[in-house]
């Protein structure tokens, strides 16, 4: 859901810019004080599995294929701030070299992918951890990585109505079609990769150890 | 995290950049279906606001579609491997 340039009005993506910049230097502020040494390489790591991810686009329906966000997955392996950072680090690096999302509209994209897919998804799985149990972590990440993806994507069509590019009614309903679709492959991978380092090296996982 | 760990991490990402990239669903994704289905596609067909150097994850001149999106995969895994990392480091060091 990388919005290029031109779905967006200035009036749209402007404010969405300011507070992709003023929520970055929050969580920059907020992951330093709970920076550990051994995560600084991880967060690097999980840049690279994040974005190698969403390249690989699996087929949904009817000719429409979805990726990995990897927010939940981001933000349960290192903690809700560092998760952010480095979703915003893979719609950077996108924006820039692969012209994968608009350089206008890049804001809109962090705005939706790392601050409400990650740091909301992340908060639907605290709650859902707290109500469920440890012992369904999977569960809980599983349910909040599908709720992510449809929570972003519903982001996403707000600002294109914002920018009168559709109206409510249209795109509302289509994005969310789709989107509670994709949620499912989210779903899937997550708990896939979670389950699988849970199991290998369950001390990187930060919520493991909290 | 270890050197083994890192390199284990970074290792699969490659991989899946390397081997499975290519063979990624060529179908457009949610954002792209809706836009084309709904009639605004058009309106993001705009040049863009910065020409990148690798467009549409395909290196330029690079025939071979598999080999143009491969490479561009192992690039862009590298890149963002060094810059959430160096990034992490940066962080880390303010405090």
């Amino acid at each position: 859901m990388h919005i290029p340039d031109g779905f967006l009005t200035a009036t749209t993506w402007g404010p969405a810019w300011l507070v992709s910049v003023v929520g970055l230097g929050a969580c920059i502020r907020t992951a330093a004080a709970k920076l550990k040494d051994k995560m600084v390489p991880l967060m690097g790591v999980m840049s690279a599995f994040v974005f190698a991810a969403q390249m690989l686009n699996f087929p949904v329906v009817g000719g429409t294929s979805g990726h990995l966000l990897g927010g939940v997955l981001a933000a349960v392996m290192l903690g809700p701030w560092a998760g952010a950072i480095v979703l915003a680090v893979v719609l950077v690096v996108q924006c820039l070299i692969f012209q994968d999302g608009g350089l206008t509209a890049l804001g809109a994209n962090i705005l939706n992918m790392s601050f409400i897919g990650t740091l909301g998804g992340y908060a639907v799985f605290a709650i859902l951890k707290k109500i469920l149990g440890k012992k369904l972590l999977l569960a809980a990440a599983a349910a909040a990585a599908w709720l992510s993806v449809v929570l972003a994507s519903t982001a996403c069509s707000l600002e294109l109505v914002l920018s009168g590019t559709a109206p409510f009614n249209v795109v509302f309903p289509a994005m969310l079609g789709v989107h509670v679709l994709i949620g499912i492959g989210e779903a899937i991978i997550t708990t896939f990769v979670l389950s699988f380092v849970l199991k290998v090296r369950p001390d990187l996982v930060e919520v493991s150890h909290e | 995290m270890n050197k083994k760990d890192i390199l284990w991490g970074l290792g699969i990402a490659l991989l899946l950049a390397l081997v499975l990239s290519p063979f990624a669903s060529p179908w457009p994704d949610g954002l792209e279906r809706v836009a084309e289905d709904k009639g605004f596609l058009e309106k993001g067909e705009v040049a863009p606001a910065l020409s990148s150097p690798v467009p549409d994850y395909a290196w330029p001149g690079v025939k071979d579609e598999k080999a143009a999106t491969a490479s561009a995969g192992i690039l862009g895994t590298l890149v963002v491997f060094g810059a959430g990392w160096g990034l992490a480091g940066l962080i880390k060091k303010k405090d």
